[in-house]
């Protein structure tokens, strides 16, 4: 039995102590860990997100303790909240993971296959998800749907293409704005995200439907094709904003920031929003107090060449003499040709 | 002290005879083998005018690749410079725009694309990594420079020339 006004839940076998309307989801969460289902549409500072993309479905095999029966269906644990006793099956279920194979695919119908230009390859969580479960072709037959590029202000573009509607940038535009601006239009396969008649969003805090997004569909124009993510460094910094927080991270090529965004946890969630004079404005190292390299999971591709120390030593020790002698030698050699 | 393996062996050192003293004996049978190698046949060959054969998957100096209608297939993603074990490999990238449509294939190309062939080792992982088909490392031999800046290679020595139909026939009436 569980602690007083608790409920146990058990998810792939571990057991962890809830209190009551926690999701499955947030439970796993709180073990940790390889049994914790991905999520696409779900982002937990935003109010009502979740139950839109069905990747985190899991399988239960007991619906509580005063009700034993397992539930009919898999169900979506981001939108279903713990049952006293109840146990849950993730990875341990082959039906989860064939049932999330198919969402993939799913999700994956008219995703375009444009990674090597998408500036969010190597962060992106579609990407992780169609390596770590996905089919390696397409049984699609028919065109896939696409879309001009959109300006949403001067600042952030709209790939609608990639767009995997997850509405998690429609929740940032109504939460954080006071009016509604951005939604979602038409229906069912013919959705598409969308500023009523391409007005420009104006708001103080609206750069942060590009750190929401999970796919490359809201990227930040000032950031386009300048880098492949792989070879910015991410340096966690703060500065005093009267906005916002200011905790943000920084993305290092050299000397020159190239992009700052929020701090995202391991599920890729923002700790703090940060305001557009932040993200878009402040790209000089003098804006910013350096805190220390951000910590990124050994596996992501983002650490590749990276050191965690701030100034690595150089692999060769500067010469002064050898530079002159060098420097001697090319003179000679222009003047001989 | 008694040798473990047994395998060494003393060498016997004894003063020359009168014939070794002389050396000439010596230096006829040094000429000999001299004499006898002008007419054996010759293992090398005068490279670059003349050329062994080359293996199938001989791997030498990188070409960026044009597709069947002549755009540059590169679209600067990167995956080339992250697989290279010896970091030999820069990239710019820049967009396309409306009128360079038939210059290049994706909406982002590469603008500046740059191989330090003194850091290369043709190890041939960039044309494994790369999803485009783009670089192929079916050049000939990387040739020698004067100076260590030479090496680095731009894309005016690495992007293969436009096929062109007329070029074809010409090399082939002469």
């Amino acid at each position: 039995m569980a602690e007083e006004g608790k409920f146990k839940v058990t998810i792939d076998g571990i057991s962890i102590d809830v209190a009551p309307g926690t999701t499955i989801l947030n439970a796993a969460r709180q073990i940790g860990g390889d049994i914790v289902p991905p999520a696409m549409c779900y982002y937990s500072k935003l109010e009502g997100s979740g139950g839109k993309c069905r990747t985190c479905l899991v399988k239960v095999s007991k619906g509580s303790e005063k009700d034993p029966r397992p539930m009919p269906k898999l169900v979506a644990s981001c939108r279903t909240t713990v049952m006293d006793g109840m146990e849950v099956q993730n990875i341990t279920s082959p039906d989860v993971i064939e049932a999330r194979k198919g969402v993939v695919e799913m999700l994956l119908i008219n995703h375009p296959l444009d990674c090597p230009i998408c500036d969010q390859a190597g962060e992106c969580k579609l990407q992780d998800l169609g390596y770590e479960h996905g089919a390696e072709q397409t049984r699609y037959e028919f065109e896939r749907r696409t879309f001009e590029r959109i300006d949403i202000g001067d600042k952030i573009q709209l790939h609608m293409n990639r767009c995997i509607l997850c509405y998690r940038c429609v929740y940032v535009a109504n939460q954080l704005t006071g009016r509604r601006e951005h939604g979602v239009i038409y229906r069912g396969d013919h959705a598409e995200i969308s500023t009523f008649i391409e007005r420009a969003l104006d708001n103080e805090f609206i750069g942060n439907v590009i750190d929401v997004c999970p796919v490359g569909a809201l990227t930040d124009k000032t950031f386009r094709f300048k880098n492949r993510v792989w070879f910015t460094k991410p340096v966690d910094a703060h500065r005093d904003c009267p906005t916002c927080s200011g905790k943000v991270t920084l993305w290092y090529k050299g000397e020159e920031v190239l992009r700052v965004t929020g701090r995202k946890d391991e599920y890729n969630e923002v700790e703090d929003f940060i305001c557009n004079t932040c993200r878009f404005e402040k790209k000089h190292t003098a804006d910013w107090t350096l805190e220390q390299p951000t910590d990124v999971d050994k596996d992501s591709v983002i650490t590749a060449n990276h050191y965690t120390v701030f100034n690595p030593p150089p692999v060769i020790k500067k010469n002064p003499a050898l530079q002159a002698a060098n420097e001697e030698q090319l003179s000679r050699t222009e003047r001989l040709k | 002290m008694q040798s473990l393996s047994n395998r060494k062996k003393v060498i016997e050192q004894k003063p020359m005879t009168f014939w070794e003293r002389m050396y000439l004996p010596a230096i006829a049978k040094g000429l000999g083998i001299t004499i006898r190698h002008f007419f054996k046949k010759i293992p090398t060959v005068k490279y670059p005018e003349e050329q062994r054969p080359y293996s199938k998957n001989f791997r030498g100096q990188h070409s960026l690749k044009r597709d069947e209608q002549g755009r540059e297939r590169c679209t600067a993603c990167g995956l080339c410079a992250l697989s290279c074990p010896a970091e030999a490999i820069t990239m710019v990238a820049a967009e396309r725009t409306k009128d360079e449509l038939h210059l290049y294939r994706e909406e982002k190309y590469a603008a500046v694309y740059e191989i330090n062939m003194l850091r290369c080792i043709f190890c041939g992982l960039c044309e494994e990594a790369c999803p485009k088909e783009a670089i192929y490392l079916d050049g000939p031999h990387v040739t020698a420079e004067y100076l260590r800046k030479d090496f680095i290679y731009g894309k005016d020595k690495l992007v293969e020339p436009v096929f062109d139909i007329k070029n074809l026939k010409q090399e082939t009436t002469n």
